[in-house]
Formats: C-alpha cells, structure tokens, sequence
C-alpha cells in the first residue's frame, strides 16, 4: 500500500543546528495494516508522517502510495489519497467556519472546487447522520462555529473530515495527546470503529504504550530516525509494555534521558 | 466662526456618496485582510490605478461603464502581482504589496500621461456619478455597492469561496484538505484589487479628476470603515442565512460613518492638517472597542464575585 525507501531528511543542513531527523527510513505497509508508532521525543516520528503528507520534500529515499511515487507531489496534491489528524486539535479544522462548512471542504478533497454551492442539500442530510455517529452531540449544531467545539469534538471530527473522502492513509500524529484521558479513550474508540469499518491502512502516532499495544494489528518503534523494531499478529498481541520499555533502554543505550520521559508518560 | 448645521445638512449626501465610494473599496481590502488574512499594501496603487485608468479611457472617449470596467481588469493584473510576488518567490506579504505600490506610482503616472493628475469634466463627458448631483450620484454608488455584495455573497458561498475562506482561516487544513492555498491566495488578491480598482474608478469620476496620490491613505480608511461597520455590526444580534451579505453590508455602514465623522471634523473646523490624526485616532478607538468592552464585562464580573465572596 505504502512503501518509504531509505527516506532522509536532514534539517538545517551545512550548519551548525543540522538534525537527521530521518536517516535512511525504510517501512512497507500492507493494505489493511493499522500501525502504531512509538519512540522518545524527537525521534523522527513526526517527521516521517510529515515526509509522507509533503510538508516539505525529502532529500533522499522514494515515497510509493498505491503504485504511484509521490515524493516529488506537492502538499495539496498528496491529500486527495491522505487523511490526516494532528496532535493539536486547532489544526484540522477551520475554526471561524461552520461545522457543515469544514465537512463539506472535506467532502471535497481531491475534486474540482468550482462555483456551485459549497455544500447540497443532501449533504446536510448525511453530515448529520455522521455526526449522530459520533455521539458527542455535534448533529444539532451543524451550523456552530467549529472554533466553540472542544478539543475532543474537534478531534472527532477531524478524524471523520479525514476519511470523509477514503483516503488510502490515515495519518494520526498524537491526535489524543491534547486531550483528557476519558476524551482521549473516547476518540480512541470512534477512530478504531472509522478505521475498521473502512478498513484503512493508518499510521498512528502516540506516547502511551498500552494504547500502541492494544490498537492496531503492528507496531514500530522509532529511534534517531530510523525504524528500530517491527512486529505485527501474534508477536504484537503478546508484547507488554516492560518488553517495549527494554526496546527503549537498549536504542538509547542506556543514556537513559529520553527512557526517563516516557516511563513518567506511563503512568 | 459660528457653527452653521445647515451647512453640515447641506453636505451631508455628499458625505454620503464618498462614504459608498470608500465602502465599496473597503469590501475589497475585505477580502484580503478579513478573508484571506492577508495585510495587502496594494490598495493604495491599485485604488489610484482604478481612478487614472477610468479617466483616461473616458478622455479618450470611451464610455464611462466600460472604463470602470476596464479599471476593474488593471485592478486584478495589481493583485496578481502581489499574489505571485507573495506565492512564487516566497516574498512577504506587506512587502509583496509594497512593492506593487512603489512601482504603481510610476505606472500609474504613465497612464496619466506623465501628468501627477488629469480633469474630466462633467459638462464634457457623460459620467456614471459626480459631486455636482449627489442625488443621482449616491443611486449610483449604491447600485454598484449592492450589486457587489449579491456577488460577493454568492461567490464566498461557493466551493471556490470556501476554499478561499478555509486558506484564510486555517492554511494548513487548507493543504490537508487538498486546496492548493497558494492559487486560492493569489485569486483573492487578485479580486479584491479588482474591487479596490472599481472604487478608484468610481471616486474619480466623483470628483472630476484622478489623482496619482488619490489612494494615498486608502488602507487605513478602509480599515476603518471595515472596523466602524463591524461595531455597528455587533449592536445587532440578529442571526439570518444570510448574515455574510449583512456583515458585507455594515462594511458599507462603516464607510458612510467613517465618512460622516470626517464631515463633522471638517464642519468643526478641524485644521485640515490633523485630518490624518483625527482619522487614526478614530481608527485606533475602533479597534480598542472590542478590548475596553471585555474589560468591563470582566471588572464588572469581579465586583459581583467580590460581593458574593464578602456574603458568604
Ligand atoms: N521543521 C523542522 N525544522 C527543523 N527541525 C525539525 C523540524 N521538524 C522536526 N525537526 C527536528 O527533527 C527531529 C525529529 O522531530 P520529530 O518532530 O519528528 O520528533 P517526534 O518523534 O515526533 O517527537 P515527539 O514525540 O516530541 O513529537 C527533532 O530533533 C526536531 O527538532
Ligand atoms: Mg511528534
């Protein structure tokens, strides 16, 4: 489905601040695959969402999506085959536009914006049962400013914008990190039901280790922008989080700084 | 040095028509500062370039309706300009749009034809308005002041609209959502220089003459006719489908207020020279509204949860 080849990318290079942030990132992902992705700050995990959606072109390594190489595409050409969630909920959305406003802009990824009326009738009709899906009271305030939603509201609604129009990846970077753990668990939940019933290949980012362990049917683990630990099925189903905790204290030889950070995340 | 308000009565549609004129240009820098976000310079060359190229045309003697029109075309090529200097070669947006003024000084000279100004008069040549009938002058700014909100309204609530509006308010979900901002940027500055180019058009048929320095200080009236309108907006809270073409109308408010102020100033014996203070301190009291009304709502709130503390 998605397959990096020795993806690179060195900020600041030539100077003093350069960063690797990706050395060399090699993944393949089947259709279908639900993949987590841990590793310490800093790691390259954002970056290589980032690399995958086109935020800026990579230096070296190739980017397939479906057959298609799509490194060289800008941004916006990519997104017609890409959902996306970002960690901060103020990202996804239009806040001074109506909930009905950034579903009906969602709905149109990848289409021709012309001048016909920016949403239809029957449109309204289907936001509203979608949103009655969600539970989280949004189907009567279809025309409510997305900037009064909270974080949560926002979030769910993000991930619903994002596969509006299927996409042929999911990208979730720490969608739930803003969030209070009853709302995160929440729209755990609603992004587990969207992904299953669409059956969508996703990336999905997060700091909690029971989360990676328990959503998704593989995990890989980041380090100093490489893919350090790969594994899926019944190996994946059996992994605890004192196994992953070891991954980490063997990566970061035991500097032990960034190890310290995600066992406070754990608790 | 007595005070006649018959006078101030007697200027008054004059201030009227100008305050349309000036609500018609504020509709464009609508575009680029309230829409797209973007603090476009641009206005006060393109706004000057409305105004010489409709004159010459007119001398020249074509009809008005078609120089005004042709005006509007000039006005889009300004707006491209900052667009692409701004989206291909990665400039900033303040200076993308300075430097479109600068060098629209110059242009707009050459189509003056090297001269700082050029007359039409009314007498030779059939004008659409003119501040010698202010009555028929005010219908027609106003025709043209409503028939752009119609159309503004209806293309902001077009896909294409909505894309522009999502580029302004969010870019990044702009780009997630497939939208190319980069075009949709340019083709907002481009329309909203179209507009600006209109009012330059109409005011100098208005006044008799273009001027190369006639936009000089069109961005901070038009702030201000955007900013007075929106505090007028607020006293009413009615909430219709059609709330956008209101907001675009209180734009419009906003101009024929900040217009009648300027005429109380004037009739005051404002020296003309503090004109400029006069309208930047209107500006300035505008745009502190909003804060000094939260600050007493909050001030207020503290004195009430004061005496509910003291009662407890
Ligand atoms: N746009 C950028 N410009 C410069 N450096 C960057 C940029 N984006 C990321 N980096 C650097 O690349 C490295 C990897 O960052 P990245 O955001 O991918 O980490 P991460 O694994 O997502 O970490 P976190 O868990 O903190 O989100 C970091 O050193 C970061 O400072
Ligand atoms: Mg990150």
């Amino acid at each position: 489905m998605i397959e990096l080849k020795n993806v690179t990318k060195v900020f600041h290079a030539g100077t003093a601040n350069e960063r690797r942030a990706l050395d060399g990132v090699n993944l393949h992902l089947f259709p279908g695959d639900f993949v987590t992705v841990i590793g310490s700050n800093g790691a390259g995990k954002s970056t290589m969402l980032n690399a995958i959606a086109g935020v800026w072109p990579i230096d070296e390594g190739s980017i397939v999506l479906g057959g298609k190489e799509i490194s060289h595409l800008p941004e916006h050409r990519r997104a017609p085959m890409l959902g996306r969630v970002f960690q901060d909920p103020m990202t996804g959305t239009a806040a001074d536009m109506q909930i009905l406003e950034n579903l009906a802009l969602a709905a149109r990824r990848g289409k021709r914006r012309g001048l016909k009326w920016h949403y239809t009738p029957i449109e309204r009709e289907d936001y509203r049962e979608l949103l009655n899906m969600l539970g989280l009271g949004l189907e009567d305030r279809l025309t409510a400013k997305v900037g009064l939603l909270s974080g949560g509201q926002r979030q769910a609604l993000t991930l619903l914008m994002a596969t509006l129009v299927q996409p042929q990846l999911l990208l979730l970077d720490e969608h739930t990190a803003a969030l209070d753990p009853k709302t995160a668990q929440k729209v755990l939940e609603i992004t587990d039901r969207i992904v299953s019933e669409n059956s969508l290949t996703t990336l999905m980012v997060t700091h909690n280790m029971n989360d990676a362990i328990r959503h998704g049917n593989r995990l890989i683990m980041m380090d100093s922008g490489r893919v350090i630990f790969d594994c899926s099925g019944e190996e994946k189903k059996k992994l605890t989080v004192e196994d992953l905790m070891e991954k980490f204290s063997s990566a970061s030889g035991g500097s032990g700084g960034s190890l310290a950070d995600d066992r406070a995340l754990l608790s | 040095m007595s005070l006649n308000i018959g006078t101030l009565i007697s200027a008054f549609p004059g201030y009227l028509a100008q305050g349309i004129i000036w609500g018609i240009m504020a509709l464009g820098l609508y575009i680029s500062f309230r829409v797209l976000e973007f603090s476009d310079l641009t206005v006060d060359g393109s706004f000057a370039a409305g105004g010489a190229v409709t004159v010459m045309l007119i001398l020249s003697g074509k009809p008005a309706l078609l120089a005004v029109f042709a005006a509007v075309l000039v006005g889009i090529l300004c707006g491209l300009c900052t667009g692409l200097l701004h989206t291909k070669f990665g400039i900033a947006p303040i200076l993308s749009g300075i430097l479109t003024q600068i060098a629209l000084y110059s242009v707009n000279l050459h189509i003056l034809g090297n001269k700082a100004n050029q007359a039409v008069s009314v007498d030779k040549y059939s004008l659409l308005l003119s501040l010698r009938h202010p009555g028929p002058a005010i219908a027609a700014a106003g025709i043209f002041a409503a028939a752009l909100i119609a159309v503004m309204y209806w293309f902001f609530g077009t896909e294409l609209g909505s894309a522009i509006r999502a580029t302004g308010s969010n870019p990044n979900m702009s780009k997630a959502q497939g939208i190319n901002i980069d075009r949709m940027k340019v083709l907002a500055l481009a329309l909203s220089n179209g507009t600006v180019a209109l009012a330059g058009g109409l005011m100098a048929q208005y006044q008799g003459f273009a001027d190369v320095q006639m936009g000089r200080g069109a961005i901070v009236i038009g702030l201000a006719a955007i900013i007075i309108g929106e505090v007028f907006r607020r006293l009413i809270k009615i909430t219709t489908p059609f709330d956008y073409a209101i907001s675009l109308f209180f734009v419009i408010v906003g101009g024929i207020v900040y217009y009648v102020i300027m005429g109380i100033a004037l009739w005051l014996r404002l020296p003309t020279n503090d004109l400029k203070l006069f309208t930047a301190l209107i500006v300035a009291f505008a745009l502190a509204i909003p804060q000094l009304h939260e600050r007493r709502r909050l001030s207020r709130r503290k004195a009430g949860s004061g005496k509910g503390g003291a009662g407890q």
